[in-house]
C-alpha cells in the first residue's frame, strides 16, 4: 500500500507519522498519555483534590457550612481515633472486601478453567454468555433477591434448609462476592486463553502431574489476571453502601460514613474518603511487592 | 521535559484549589450569632441574606426541581397519575423533576446548584435554611396558601425569625406498629422497643436517621424528667448523651434499621420484624395486600415524632416565578389530595378534604385532627441555636450524624 | 497439562455449582416477578402475570433503559479508547509517575461513588456544564477506564514483546504492527473489558445521581420506585426482562468478535 522505494523505506504520510514518532519517544509516550491523561487529571482529579482539601477545614456550629478560616486535623485525629467508631469501620470494610475477593478466586477458577481449557471455542462463547447475563439484573433488584434468600425469619435459606445466615456482615459478605464475580472470571479466562498449550504439554513431558503443573506453571502465570479481578473485587466492596443498607443488618461500613456525613459534614466525609484511598493504595503497593505487575 | 508536564498538571490543580478558596467567601458571620430570644421560647437565627421574590412576573418557561419519588408524576408511571402535564399547560413552565432517595441527597443537590427548589423533608429544611441554600418564601404571591392547615404554618421546621421559607405539603407521625398475631398485648409506650428484655429483641426496628435520636429524647422527657428535655431537637450535651446512650443500648434489639418502604413491607410481611417505629403508608399497605399482615399502630403516652415535607425555594433559583407557580400548584386543594392520596401521607390544604375521596384521605391520615397533631413534634434540624430559645448551646446536627455513626458501631 | 476425563468431570461439577450460584438469584427475581403477593412473600402465595400486563403499560421503564444503553455505549467506546492508551503508556514506557498512574485509575472505582458523584457535580457546578449526557458519560467512563485497563495490562504483560520486534524487523511500521500483530492479540482482553465497562455503566447508580439532569437511567429509575415502594412490582418484571432481552444481543456480540482465540 505504501510505496517503496528499492531501498526499502517506507513514504506516505502513516510511514512519516511513524518514523516522527520514533525520534521523539517522549511525545510518544505524550500522545498516548494525553487522552487519558487530560481526562484523569483536569476532569477528575482536580475535582477530587479539591473535595479532599476540604477535610483540612471543620464546620461552622451555626451554618452547617465549611468554615474555611483555619484549617485543622481535627478530622483525621477522629478517623483514628481508637475512642471513636471510625476504626474499627475502617478495619471491619477492609476485611469484608478481603473475604469477598478471596472467595470470588476460589469460585472463579475452577468456571475460568472450564470455560477457557475444557470447552471448545464454540461452547466457549456461550460460557463467556453465560458468565456475563447475571449483570444486566440490576444490581438493586439482586440485592433484593438476596433478601428474599437471607430472610432469618421467612426466607428461602431458611424455608428451605432451616437455618440462615441472616441479615449482618456474612450476609453482605455472600451479596459483594455474588454481585463481583463475573469482574474476576472474565479476566481469568482472558488470563487462561493466552496460556500456551504448548507450555502445559512441556510441563507434562517433563514429567510434571496436573496438579504441579497448576501449582508450578498455571497458577503463578495466573497471577496478573486474577490481581486484575480483585483490585474489582477490594476496590467495589470497599467503597460500597447500597449493599450494606439491603442485607446488612445494623452493619455499617466506610460507606454508610461517607454517605451519611457529606451533606452535613462534608470535611469529615473527605477525611474518611481519604482513609479509602489510603487503603487502595496500600492494596495496591502489596499487589506489586507480591510480584502481581511484574512482566513475566 | 518530564519536569514541564509535571509542573503544568500541578499548576492546573493549584489554579483550580485558589478559585475554590476564592469562590467560598460565603458572607456567612461565623459564630457571633445572638443568643437573643424573639417570642418566648423561639431562637434567633443568624442566617445569611437571600433576596426573595416580591412580585410573580411570567414563567421563565422552565422549572427544574428536586423531589421524592411521586410527588412530580406526569403520567409515565401510571397513565391515570398525572398532575404535571396539566401544571405545564396552564402555566408554560416545562417540568424537570429530578428524583432523589434521601434527605442528604437533596441537600446536596440543591447546595450543587442547578435547581429552582425542592419538597424538602423536615430533617433537611432548617439546614437549608440556616445555611442560606434556600430562600424566604413570599406567601402573599402563593393564593393557595390561605387553605393550608394552620397548624403547619410557621412552624420551626420551615420557618425562622418569623419568616417563612416554604409551602407546607404532606405529613405524617413516626407511629409504633405492630404486628397484632406476633404481639399479642397492644403496646402503649415507646418503652416496647427500649426495653432490654424484651422478647422481641432482634425483631425490632427502628428509623435509619440521626434524626432518630429525638425519639429517644422524646421518650426520656417523659421517663427522665430530672434531664429536663423539652423539645427533643434541641438538646444540650447531657441530654444528648443520654439520648445516644439509650441508643447505645437498644441495638442489640434491633434487627434491622429501616429507611425504605419496600424492605420494611418485606421484613413485617416474612416476619423477620415484628415492632417498631413507622409509617401510615407502610401499615395501610400491610393492611391491603394478599393475604394481609394484620399490624396496627399507635401513638404512644410519651407522644410521637413527625415529619411534614415543604417546598422550598432554592437561594440560586433561575425559574423563580415558575417555582411559586409550581408550588401554589401543588398546593391547591384537589391537586394537594391526589399527590397525598398517592403517595400515603395526610395532606396540608384544607380543601383537600372536601370531597368524598378527600374526606375518606383524611378521615386515614387524621389530616384535620389537631388533637392528633398537636401530640406530634415534627422533624425539624437540631441547631446549635437551640429550638426552644435557650441560646447557643445545643448539639447541632453534624454531631448528630456523627453520634448516629457511634451508635451503629 | 493434558486433563484426564476425570479433572475435566471435576471442573464441570465445580463450574455447574458456580453456575447454579450465579443464576439462582436470578431465578428467584423472576419467580417474584410472578408472585401474587405484591411485598414478595416466599414461597410465593400465587402465581399471575399481572405484573408483567402492568410493566406492559408503563413508559417509565422503557424510558429509562433506552436512555440507560445509550449511556453505557458511549461511555464503554471512551473508557475502552483511553483505557487501551493508557494501559499502553504504562506497559511500554519507563516514566515517572507510571505507579502513580495505575494508582489514579482505580481511584474511581475504589472510592465510594459518592465521594466521586459529588466530586464531579462540584466540577461540573464550578464549570457551568449544565447537568445532563455529557456529565453522566464523563461520570462513568472515569470508574469504567480502569475495567478495560485492568484487562489489557493484564494481557499485555503476559504478551511477548519479540513478536512486535520481528514485526518491526521484517519492515512494519509501529501502526501496522499494532493492525495486525498486537491488536488481534489484544482483542479478547479488550473485549472482556469492554463487556465489562458495560455492565458496570449499564448498572451504575450512585455517581449517576449526581452527574445526571432530569432523564433517568435504569438503576436510577428502579431505586426511586423501590425507595419508596410504588412500584416494587413492577420492577422484578422489569430486571428479569432485561436479563431475558439481553441475551440476544450479548451473543451477537461475541459473536460478531469471536471470543475465544484459544491457547495455541
Amino acid at each position: 500500500m505504501t510505496p517503496q522505494d528499492s531501498g526499502g523505506v517506507q513514504r506516505g504520510s502513516v510511514a512519516r507519522l511513524a518514523r516522527f514518532f520514533d525520534r521523539h519517544p517522549r511525545l510518544r509516550l505524550a500522545s498516548f498519555l494525553s487522552g487519558p491523561g487530560a481526562w484523569l487529571i483536569v476532569a477528575y482529579l482536580g475535582s477530587l483534590v479539591l473535595m479532599l482539601l476540604t477535610s483540612l477545614y471543620g464546620l461552622n456550629d451555626f451554618t452547617g457550612k465549611v468554615d474555611r478560616s483555619r484549617t485543622t486535623l481535627e478530622n483525621y485525629r477522629q478517623v483514628i481515633s481508637t475512642n471513636g467508631p471510625y476504626l474499627a469501620k475502617i478495619v471491619r470494610t477492609i476485611g469484608i472486601a478481603a473475604g469477598v475477593t478471596v472467595i470470588d478466586i476460589v469460585m472463579a477458577l475452577p468456571l475460568a478453567f472450564f470455560i477457557a481449557k475444557v470447552l471448545s471455542p464454540r461452547w466457549r462463547r456461550f460460557g463467556i454468555v453465560a458468565v456475563l447475563m447475571p449483570l444486566w439484573a440490576s444490581y438493586i433488584v439482586k440485592g433484593y433477591a438476596w433478601r428474599t434468600l437471607l430472610d432469618p425469619a421467612g426466607g428461602v435459606f431458611r424455608k428451605t434448609f432451616h437455618v440462615s445466615p441472616g441479615f449482618g456482615q456474612t450476609g453482605l459478605i455472600m451479596l459483594l462476592a455474588y454481585l463481583w464475580l463475573p469482574y474476576m472470571v472474565l479476566p481469568i479466562v482472558a488470563g487462561l486463553e493466552r496460556l500456551p498449550d504448548s507450555l502445559l504439554a512441556a510441563s507434562a513431558d517433563l514429567g510434571g502431574r496436573n496438579i504441579r503443573t497448576l501449582r508450578s506453571i498455571v497458577l503463578p502465570l495466573l497471577v496478573p489476571a486474577i490481581a486484575a479481578g480483585s483490585i474489582f473485587t477490594f476496590s467495589l466492596s470497599l467503597g460500597d453502601y447500597i449493599a450494606v443498607g439491603l442485607v446488612g443488618g445494623t452493619t455499617s461500613v466506610i460507606g454508610s460514613v461517607v454517605n451519611s456525613n457529606i451533606s452535613t459534614n462534608l470535611p469529615f466525609a473527605a477525611a474518611m474518603a481519604a482513609a479509602s484511598i489510603v487503603v487502595v493504595g496500600a492494596y495496591l503497593t502489596g499487589a506489586r511487592r507480591l510480584g502481581a505487575f511484574d512482566n513475566l | 521535559m518530564k519536569s514541564t508536564k509535571r509542573s503544568v498538571a500541578f499548576a492546573t490543580v493549584g489554579v483550580l484549589a485558589l478559585a475554590a478558596c476564592g469562590s467560598s467567601a460565603k458572607s456567612t458571620t461565623a459564630g457571633t450569632a445572638a443568643a437573643g430570644t424573639a417570642a418566648a421560647g423561639t431562637p434567633t437565627f443568624n442566617i445569611p441574606k437571600v433576596p426573595t421574590l416580591d412580585k410573580l412576573g411570567a414563567g421563565e418557561g422552565a422549572l427544574d426541581i428536586v423531589v421524592w419519588a411521586g410527588y412530580a408524576e406526569d403520567g409515565t408511571n401510571d397513565p391515570k397519575v398525572d398532575w404535571v402535564k396539566p401544571f405545564e399547560k396552564k402555566t408554560g413552565c416545562v417540568v424537570a423533576a429530578k428524583t432523589a432517595g434521601t434527605s442528604d441527597e437533596m441537600v446536596s443537590l440543591i447546595q450543587s446548584g442547578g435547581y429552582d427548589g425542592l419538597s424538602a423533608s423536615g430533617d433537611a429544611s432548617l439546614r437549608l435554611i440556616v445555611g442560606g441554600d434556600v430562600a424566604p418564601v413570599n406567601t402573599a404571591l402563593v393564593p393557595s396558601y390561605t387553605n393550608i392547615q394552620d397548624f403547619l404554618k410557621n412552624r420551626p421546621w420551615n420557618s425562622a425569625n418569623g419568616q417563612m421559607y416554604g409551602i407546607p405539603h404532606g405529613w405524617g407521625a413516626n407511629v409504633l406498629m405492630y404486628n397484632k398475631s406476633v404481639v399479642t398485648t397492644a403496646p402503649d409506650s415507646w418503652s416496647a422497643v427500649f426495653d432490654p428484655a424484651s422478647p422481641y429483641k432482634g425483631k425490632i426496628t427502628a428509623y435509619d436517621s440521626p434524626i432518630y435520636i429525638a425519639d429517644a429524647a422524646l421518650y426520656l422527657s417523659k421517663t427522665k424528667p430530672k434531664l429536663k428535655i423539652t423539645n427533643p431537637y434541641a438538646l444540650d450535651q447531657a441530654q444528648f448523651d443520654a439520648s445516644v446512650a439509650l441508643l447505645k443500648a437498644q441495638k442489640p434489639l434491633i434487627g434491622e434499621y429501616w429507611s425504605d418502604y419496600t424492605k420494611y413491607q418485606q421484613a413485617v410481611t416474612s416476619g423477620s420484624i415484628v415492632l417498631g417505629t413507622s409509617w401510615q403508608v407502610i401499615q395501610n399497605a400491610l393492611t391491603a395486600q394478599h393475604p394481609p399482615v394484620e399490624v396496627a399502630s399507635v401513638i404512644p403516652k410519651e407522644g410521637a415524632t413527625g415529619w411534614s415535607d415543604t417546598w422550598m425555594v432554592a437561594s440560586k433559583a433561575k425559574h423563580p416565578n415558575c417555582m411559586y407557580m409550581w408550588m401554589d400548584w401543588i398546593a391547591s386543594g384537589p391537586i394537594n389530595e391526589q399527590v397525598a392520596s398517592y403517595f400515603g401521607e395526610a395532606p396540608a390544604s384544607k380543601g383537600a378534604c372536601t370531597d368524598a375521596d378527600g374526606k375518606t384521605l383524611c378521615a386515614d391520615y387524621h389530616a384535620d385532627d389537631k388533637a392528633y397533631s398537636d401530640s406530634i413534634h415534627f422533624w425539624t434540624t437540631p441547631t446549635k441555636t437551640c429550638l426552644d430559645g435557650r441560646g447557643d448551646v445545643c448539639v447541632p446536627y453534624a454531631s448528630w450524624v456523627q453520634a448516629w455513626d457511634a451508635i451503629k458501631g | 497439562m493434558t486433563l484426564t476425563i476425570r479433572a475435566k468431570l471435576l471442573l464441570a461439577t465445580l463450574s455447574g455449582l458456580v453456575l447454579i450460584v450465579l443464576y439462582g438469584p436470578l431465578l428467584v427475581i423472576a419467580v417474584q416477578s410472578l408472585n401474587s403477593s405484591a411485598a414478595g412473600a416466599w414461597p410465593p402465595t400465587g402465581l399471575t402475570f399481572k405484573w408483567w400486563t402492568k410493566a406492559w403499560g408503563n413508559g417509565g421503564w422503557t424510558d429509562a433503559l433506552r436512555y440507560s444503553l445509550l449511556v453505557a455505549l458511549v461511555a464503554t467506546v471512551v473508557a475502552l479508547a483511553l483505557g487501551t492508551l493508557a494501559s499502553f503508556a504504562v506497559y511500554r514506557f519507563k516514566f515517572f509517575g507510571r505507579n502513580v498512574i495505575s494508582f489514579l485509575i482505580v481511584l474511581p472505582i475504589a472510592l465510594p461513588g459518592i465521594v466521586t458523584g459529588i466530586a464531579l457535580h462540584s466540577a461540573f457546578d464550578r464549570l457551568d456544564i449544565s447537568l445532563g449526557f455529557l456529565t453522566i458519560v464523563i461520570g462513568h467512563a472515569t470508574f469504567c477506564i480502569v475495567v478495560v485497563y485492568n484487562n489489557v495490562i493484564a494481557r499485555l504483560r503476559r504478551s511477548s514483546p519479540n513478536i512486535e520486534e520481528a514485526s518491526a524487523d521484517l519492515g512494519a511500521n509501529p501502526f501496522q504492527t499494532f493492525a495486525h500483530i498486537t491488536f488481534p492479540a489484544l482483542r479478547t482482553a479488550m473485549l472482556a473489558g469492554a463487556m465489562l465497562a458495560f455492565a458496570l455503566s449499564f448498572d451504575e447508580v450512585v455517581v449517576t445521581t449526581f452527574t445526571s439532569g432530569a432523564r433517568e437511567t435504569l438503576p436510577r429509575w428502579i431505586l426511586d420506585n423501590v425507595f419508596r415502594g410504588k412500584q416494587v412490582t413492577v420492577v422484578n418484571v422489569v430486571a428479569t426482562a432485561v436479563v431475558l432481552l439481553s441475551i440476544i444481543p450479548v451473543w451477537v456480540v461475541q459473536r460478531l468478535t469471536d471470543g475465544g482465540s484459544g491457547g495455541r
